[in-house]
């Protein structure tokens, strides 16, 4: 099937690659360098002591891989959301899946507070399906008429979701963390908090392997029957990636909106339609997007901090009105 | 040319629940004396009817004036738009030139910052460079999603301790009613009730859609431009007593057409507020007294309208 391949990238794709490589580097270095408290990555060298690496390897350290490995695969995750859907304009925390995983934790939170993590990844992620489940269930019963409606009726089933579990946390006074859960920020990472998300990064990788396959399915059932493709096992298989990969982030950081809208829709901007071939650009550039995203977080109103979330949404909110305006012949 | 039997006769029980509703309120379960219950019931009770007056004309208006039955002001993110203006005039008020000022004062500016600002907003939006209804409803709930994090950085970076404590007004309750405002609220709501029935008439003929306004001699760009003034007024002085609500208003226009099956404003305008009466009031009198539950009242409304919008939208994609 990969005859034209994923791996004989145009030279312009690889330029991008290369500059968003370099980009998350930089990024990574001044994410190490900034903190609550004064330290810098070169001390490290010329007057090594303890507190030094100690707060290098315990926090810093976590908290810049954590966020790279989140940005990349939340980007990804809304890519492959988008193919699934057939439309650009949505992403997991416009659909419901990241507000169903949050009711996920809500849940863990009421019947089993000190639930084992890998335990309390399962539930999450099967409520993170469930989410994604009923949002694809109620777009197929509509005729696709208008492109607007798909992240239109998205949006509105996750308020949905997030009112239901708006309830729920009400009755059991976790209003205040349920709050938190869907703001996302990465300021409690410490070694030992983040390691889930190597699952997520994995789960990353084999969705890249497959990118070939998803396009596929992007095209429609018909198609994909056509040329081979088992449609329903691999559109179930899809929803599980995406799925997993919200979950291990909702269940470490807390919901990280709209980095799988931006991500995708600014790399096809700059490489062209063909997102499948720039698939490892989107990786880097979500990873870039969250360190940035943090950074900036970290700085406005240092030693406090703003969670990323909110930082994220107002910019996706600004790509999207954005995107909405400038396409709105095509759309409408 | 009134109403059918039934809609004569739905609007009755609606009129009379709502007494009810108003009455169960003020007397049920009194265990102390008059002169407590009244000043502490009846100025929420104020409070809540004032809300109840402002959201259902204003959705009502707005959706005659925009040709449809989805769209609504609180879709389009006008109530989270007060908030915002609201959090960033905290600053100008925190300033020794702001200090001085009186709460009515303040209030009045903000009203009117934010329905100039909405007023933009609005012409922008329907000046008919942005076309289809999908579209509008999306461009209204992002740019809601917008205004509401950018008024929740701004009240983060200007006091991140005092954050907690001012979160919890960005969430319609109607336990914790701001009475400071009550007043004006009050002169408000019945000076922009008062003109809007008098413009119920015009009201009917621009339903008709802007050409035959037109053609029937109504000053089209002058009335709908007092309309949003109007409209907007009235969002602000219900997202002040209560904090903002997504669906509430989309549910009781909804509720005021099924309810006369007509629309003629004389009889939609009078049935969304009792509709509306109906939802806020008896709904607190059925948790509070006869269920005895402490759910929030806001969030079932918010869940039933967001419920109703996604029926809506499906009825009329099918269509």
């Amino acid at each position: 099937m990969a005859v034209t391949s994923s791996t004989r990238a145009q030279p312009r794709t690889l330029l991008w690659l290369l500059g968003t490589l370099i980009l998350v580097v930089g990024l990574a270095l001044v994410s190490l360098n900034v903190g609550a408290s004064r330290m810098n990555l070169l001390h490290l060298f010329t007057q090594p002591d303890d507190r030094i690496t100690q707060l290098l390897f315990v926090s810093r350290w976590p908290r810049t891989l954590a966020l790279i490995l989140a940005g990349a695969s939340l980007a990804v995750a809304g890519l492959l959301l988008q193919m699934m859907a057939r439309n650009r304009l949505v992403e997991p925390s416009m659909v419901g899946t990241v507000d169903a995983a949050a009711l996920g934790v809500l849940l863990c939170a009421i019947v089993a507070p000190s639930m084992a993590l890998w335990l309390k990844f399962s539930v999450v992620s099967l409520f993170a399906v469930m989410g994604t489940v009923l949002f694809l269930a109620v777009l197929k019963r509509i005729p696709l008429r208008s492109a607007l409606i798909v992240p239109l009726l998205g949006l509105v089933l996750a308020g949905v979701i997030a009112a239901a579990s708006g309830l729920l946390a009400h009755q059991f006074e976790l209003s205040q963390a349920l709050r938190s859960w869907n703001s996302g920020d990465f300021s409690a990472i410490l070694r030992g908090r983040y390691e889930l998300l190597w699952a997520a990064a994995g789960i990353t990788v084999l969705a890249m392997l497959l990118a070939d396959r998803f396009t596929v399915l992007g095209m429609g059932k018909d198609f994909a029957t056509n040329v081979g493709v088992n449609y329903p096992a691999l559109l179930a298989l899809g929803v599980l990636l995406v799925s997993m990969i919200i979950a291990s982030v909702v269940v470490i950081a807390g919901a990280l909106p709209f980095i799988g809208l931006i991500v995708p829709n600014l790399v096809r901007l700059l490489t062209g339609d063909n997102v499948r071939r720039a698939i490892p650009v989107v990786a880097l550039a979500g990873s870039a997007l969250m360190l940035a995203a943090d950074l900036l977080g970290r700085v406005l109103i240092h030693p406090y901090e703003i969670p990323s979330a909110t930082l994220l949404a107002i910019a996706g909110s600004l790509v999207f009105i954005v995107i909405l305006v400038r396409g709105r012949r095509q759309w409408a | 040319m009134g109403l059918t039997k039934r809609g004569r006769w739905l609007l009755s029980l609606t009129a009379v629940l709502a007494l009810g509703s108003v009455l169960g309120f003020m007397t049920l379960n009194v265990h102390s004396d008059w002169a407590f219950i009244v000043q502490y019931r009846g100025t929420r009770l104020l409070a809540m009817l004032l809300v109840a007056l402002s959201m259902g004309l204003a959705t009502v208006v707005f959706q005659t004036i925009t040709h449809n039955r989805i769209l609504t002001p609180s879709l389009m993110g006008f109530d989270v738009l007060y908030v915002l203006v609201h959090t960033l005039a905290l600053l100008l008020w925190g300033t020794e030139f702001g200090k001085g000022w009186p709460l009515e004062l303040r209030f009045i500016l903000e009203v009117t910052v934010m329905v100039s600002i909405a007023l933009l907003l609005f012409r922008w939006l329907f000046n008919g460079s942005v076309r289809g209804l999908h579209m509008l409803i999306l461009l209204g709930m992002v740019g809601g999603l917008l205004f509401r994090e950018l008024a929740d950085l701004s009240a983060r970076v200007f006091d991140p301790s005092e954050f907690s404590i001012q979160q919890g007004s960005s969430v319609a309750n109607f336990n914790r009613v701001n009475l400071q405002l009550l007043w004006v609220g009050l002169a408000a709501a019945v000076f922009c009730s008062g003109l809007l029935f008098h413009l119920r008439r015009q009201l009917d003929v621009l339903s008709l859609g802007r050409d035959v306004a037109i053609n029937l001699g109504v000053p089209y760009r002058k009335a709908v431009t007092l309309l949003m003034l109007v409209i907007g007024a009235l969002l602000s002085i219900s997202t002040a007593l209560v904090g903002p609500m997504l669906f509430f208003g989309l549910l009781v226009a909804n509720l005021a057409y099924w309810i006369t099956g007509s629309h003629q404003h004389r009889w939609t305008l009078p049935a969304s507020v009792l509709a509306a009466i109906v939802c806020l009031i008896g709904g607190q009198v059925l948790f509070e007294h006869l269920l005895s539950t402490r759910l929030p009242l806001a969030m079932v409304i918010e869940l039933c309208g967001g419920v109703l919008f996604i029926a809506l939208l499906l009825r009329g994609v099918k269509q």
